[in-house]
């Protein structure tokens, strides 16, 4: 344990470990120094510089979020020339960023607007630099828009991308009046190696980098006498809603989000949740089945280890980086595109109504699901299969235009059918649970016993770690599958593109022998989403986790491969797992796309 | 001319031959006498923030580590120096002597001179010389390579800490510190990262001792200082001279006798008016700002000519395009100076525009992440409080 070092600031005395920054040592007392550039997720940059402190007997400012404390230190945080400075820093920030504030997507949720207020940025500040300068607005991508006249250079989404996410797709170009935030070759993002992850959105201050919003054509839909408008709400949604409503992080809402669903006038209220039961049981006997090619036919054609597919930035990023490994991708399509392609076929038949009519609209807590949505493979139904994708946000924003109040809703159930799911589906929402799900099926497929974890929780999978790993070993498997006896199943989760590329580098360079591989593209898997409410830390990750298991367990079934509804919905229409009708409505194939 | 001539000096151009000796000689002795000599020499950088050199070396050496580096700086891009080209021209020996020394007694068994990229001409000969050093080295028993890295010809790659970035393949952005370059420099090994000129002189402090050295200049600028001189001057060029000079014998000696202003230190350094000529020394005294001015050595000389506004104007625009754009006040401030004494000229804003400008500069000067946003205000403050009617009319 190292020493402790103490200081003083703003005349309270602090006692920190060595290597804590003046920042943290501030909060640990609760003096809020105002940040911009800072981001508990990432690393310090140092660069906005709103964060400067004086520190008795020293000229200059010292960047608290940057410099570490060191013994005897006595830091002002609000004197008069930390004020002045800070002062001019905003006014500074607000001359470079185009201060449209009331016609902005993020009009009361930017940080650079609450520190002008705060700060009474008036109207003698500096010459406005906006209009003396070419910045674009790249709309082309069907998830996020970037807009560069509002960035105020923080880096924020340089880090995220580079650092959390591996990718680069953003990154600083030129210097000094022309430094911006930019691509390759400055490409429009939906041209680059861009997954639309979305987790530059979560973190960006201002309204430079934002989702692509399909509100009013959801209110045009839900308005329209003819449409029937479904919409469906993917597992991570529910526990986080609450979150850009005020409530506080890792509540379950699901019933008070299904009564507001109905509230604002859906004519169908179902559940993602219900397809991921069905993505578990299309996957699940997908392993199967190219173990048994493997293990069995050798059949050399068929590639082991398996990845998942339920994630569309995972899906992009594997496409962009890794396409010699295309073939390892589940053919499964998402849960959301999987309800998709089944709401405008056997849903619309079972309630009379035209496909046509159909307008599918789902909730997600992903931008990524907006492109995903897009994608042409996505059509199987002879329609876009869904038609808009929201996000958690967007949600929440059709609930406050509404002047619903959230908080005083009464529980609701959503519509049957497509409506029911398991335990098992809504820990997609978490990292490892995919994985989880999974192997409660395949276990007991395979087996004919449940997977041998205390009530079902496959505790080495869950939590926040970067890479976890877990092997459970198959014995006295039923006669159909006694090739599988004795054989240690392998598997692998990772969640945030960095991690995910760690694994595939991994399985290149034959390092691993994994059968499957569970990837998210967001930390913490769906719970983190590019969609979901703003601000995002590792703390509010926690609490939705905890939120989501707690959903699992209090659900009465637990297991995908015994949702009701799941096995009439194969009794019905798809009659068996990676049947005819499932190739034709619930699986799909990858395209190789540029490494830039 | 009938004044007294400042004394020019032949201490960095002297071209010797007896480097193998100097390197045994100094070989020969202990780590800790070696920095005792540089430390009592009085040798601080002559890049121009003026760090004692002997003590940069102490830290360097201190650290426990299995790789350190030694980097001369040679991303000469200050407008109005270009010193160190002279010397790395003329006396590049004398640079890697300084290097090898350095190498032996922090333990780096790498050194880089990094050089600017507009200096690319330099470098066929400087690779003759270094190869040269090489079978020296080899013969005297020393393991130490050095290697030319070229820039790309962003001025802020001149900063020590963006320096490293740009030769780890990254953007040239300066880090923020701690840790320094004798902690955490290049590839976050410890690394002394000297200016060219501060490695030259410590030949001649190992060659003549540190009491020689010692013995020119005044308290706290000890030594000879190469200086860059320019603009109104008959006498443009590179010039040794013993540091601690007052600026009126400086403008005696070099100016055309119609100096209204020198720029001391290039755009980052200070302008001093006529009437302040007489009580301002060049050279570190106590606190850097006030009568005495650190420099690089560049001495830029206006006449009663020229449009002090140009002069800034211009300076502004340098750093407006130069700044690496990464911190608010350097990026931001740059652009809102520049515009803001066109907007006064022009008298889109009133005069007093200025004072908020001052302000601003101020500001940029206390928070700015690095050398070049923190010294954008010497140039601007010294400018406008001397030159403020000449901003507004």
């Amino acid at each position: 344990m190292s020493d402790k070092v103490n200081l003083r600031i703003d005349n309270i005395a602090v006692s920190v470990e060595e290597g804590t920054t003046i920042l943290e040592a501030a909060r640990k007392v609760n003096i809020r120094i105002p940040t911009l550039c800072h981001h508990e997720d990432l690393c310090v940059a140092g660069n906005c510089r709103v964060c400067m402190v004086e520190q008795k007997g020293s000229d200059r400012l010292l960047p608290s979020c940057a410099m570490p404390v060191s013994e005897g230190m006595e830091i002002q945080t609000n004197s008069l020339k930390v004020r002045s400075a800070r002062k001019q820093i905003i006014e500074l920030l607000v001359s470079e960023h185009r201060a449209d504030c009331t016609r902005c997507y993020k009009n009361g949720k930017c940080e650079l607007q609450e520190l002008a207020s705060e700060y009474i940025i008036g109207e003698n500040g500096f010459i406005d630099l906006v209009p003396l300068k070419v910045l674009t607005i790249d709309n082309f991508s069907p998830s996020i828009i970037k807009d560069d006249s509002k960035c105020i250079r923080c880096q924020r989404c340089v880090r995220t991308c580079d650092q959390l996410q591996n990718i680069g797709a953003l990154t600083v170009a030129y210097k000094g009046k022309d430094m911006k935030i930019s691509s390759f070759y400055e490409k429009p993002m939906y041209e680059v190696v861009c997954t639309n992850c979305g987790q530059c959105v979560n973190r960006c201050p201002t309204g430079a980098l934002t989702e692509k919003t399909y509100l009013e054509q959801v209110w045009s839909a839900i308005n329209h006498e003819k449409k029937h408008v479904v919409v469906q709400t993917a597992p991570a949604v529910r526990i986080a809603l609450g979150e850009a409503l005020g409530m506080p992080a890792g509540e379950i809402v699901t019933g008070k989000m299904v009564s507001a669903l109905r509230r604002l006038g859906f004519d169908s209220v179902l559940d993602t949740d219900f397809t991921a039961d069905l993505t578990i049981i299309e996957e699940g006997n997908e392993l199967l089945q190219r173990l048994k090619k493997v293990l069995v036919d050798g059949d050399k054609s068929v590639k082991i280890p398996m990845t998942t597919s339920c994630s569309p930035g995972w899906v992009k990023f594997i496409e962009h980086t890794f396409p010699e490994y295309l073939d390892n991708v589940s053919t499964a399509k998402s849960p959301q595109q999987m309800f998709g392609s089944l709401a405008k076929t056997y849903y619309a038949k079972k309630i009379e109504v035209e496909a046509d009519d159909i307008v599918s609209v789902s909730v997600m807590p992903c931008t990524a699901k907006k492109y995903e949505a897009d994608r042409p493979e996505m059509r199987s139904s002879g329609y876009k299969d869904v038609d808009f994708v929201l996000t958690t946000r967007e949600l929440a924003l059709m609930i406050k235009q509404a002047g619903i109040d959230f908080a005083s809703l009464p529980e609701d159930e959503y519509d049957s059918f497509m409506g029911e799911s398991s335990g098992a589906a809504v820990i997609f929402g978490a990292t490892g649970g995919v994985m989880e799900a999974a192997l409660r099926t395949a276990y007991e497929v395979v087996t004919g016993r449940e997977v041998p974890f205390d009530d079902l929780n496959i505790t080495p999978v869950r939590g926040m770690e970067e890479i976890k790993e877990a092997a459970v070993k198959i014995e006295n498997p039923l006669p159909e599958w006694s090739f599988l006896d004795g054989v240690e199943l392998k598997t692998c989760v990772a969640h945030g593109l960095s991690n995910a590329k760690k694994v595939m580098e991994a399985v290149k360079e034959g390092k691993v022998d994994y059968h499957f591989i569970e990837i998210m593209a967001c930390p913490g898997g769906c719970l983190g989403g590019g969609g979901q409410p703003i601000p995002t830390s590792p703390a509010i990750r926690e609490k939705r986790s905890q939120a989501i298991y707690r959903e699992d367990s209090m659900k009465p079934i637990r297991k995908s491969h015994e949702n009701p509804e799941v096995l009439q919905i194969y009794e019905e229409f798809l009659k068996k797992p990676l049947g005819e009708k499932s190739h034709e409505l619930l699986h799909t194939h990858y395209t190789e796309r540029n490494r830039y | 001319m009938t004044k007294k001539q400042l004394q020019r000096l032949d201490l960095i151009f002297k071209n010797e031959h007896d480097i193998e000796e100097i390197l045994t000689k100094t070989f020969s002795k202990s780590n800790e006498e070696i920095i005792n000599d540089l430390i009592s020499s009085g040798l601080k950088g002559r890049g121009g923030a003026g760090f004692p050199t002997g003590l940069k070396w102490k830290l360097a050496s201190e650290e426990e580590t299995d790789s350190k580096y030694i980097i001369c700086n040679a991303d000469e891009g200050e407008p109005g120096t270009f010193k160190d080209r002279e010397i790395l021209s003329r006396v590049p020996h004398k640079v890697l002597a300084g290097m090898a020394v350095c190498a032996r007694l922090i333990g780096a068994r790498q050194g880089y001179i990094y050089l600017r990229g507009e200096y690319v001409f330099l470098r066929p000969q400087l690779l003759e010389v270094i190869n040269e050093f090489h079978q020296l080295l080899d013969k005297i028993g020393l393991d130490f390579r050095v290697e030319i890295f070229l820039g790309s010809g962003a001025y802020i790659c001149g900063e020590e800490s963006a320096l490293f970035e740009s030769m780890e393949g990254k953007r040239g952005e300066p880090r923020n510190k701690p840790p320094f370059p004798t902690q955490q420099g290049y590839k976050s090994k410890p690394t002394v990262i000297n200016n060219v000129e501060t490695l030259a002189h410590t030949y001649s402090i190992f060659k003549y001792g540190a009491d020689k050295f010692k013995d020119l200049g005044v308290q706290d600028s000890r030594g000879s200082k190469v200086f860059s001189v320019s603009g109104d001057t008959p006498i443009p060029g590179i010039y040794e001279l013993e540091f601690g000079m007052s600026l009126q014998k400086f403008v005696d000696d070099f100016a055309d006798g119609d100096a209204k202003a020198v720029q001391v230190g290039g755009a980052s350094g200070f302008c001093v008016p006529r009437k302040k000529f007489e009580k301002t020394v060049i050279g570190y005294q106590g606190k850097l700002r006030g009568t005495s001015l650190p420099t690089g050595g560049s001495m830029m000389i206006f006449n009663s000519s020229r449009s002090m506004y140009n002069v800034l104007h211009n300076y502004l625009d340098f750093f407006v395009e130069e700044s690496c754009g990464q911190c608010t006040p350097c990026r931001v401030g740059t652009q809102q100076l520049l515009l803001g004494i066109e907007a006064v000229k022009k008298g889109d804003q009133p005069s007093s525009y200025l004072d908020k400008l001052m302000e601003l500069a101020e500001a940029m000067r206390i928070t700015a992440k690095c050398g070049l946003g923190q010294s954008v205000a010497n140039s601007f403050s010294s400018i406008v409080e001397n030159f403020k009617e000449e901003m507004i009319y």
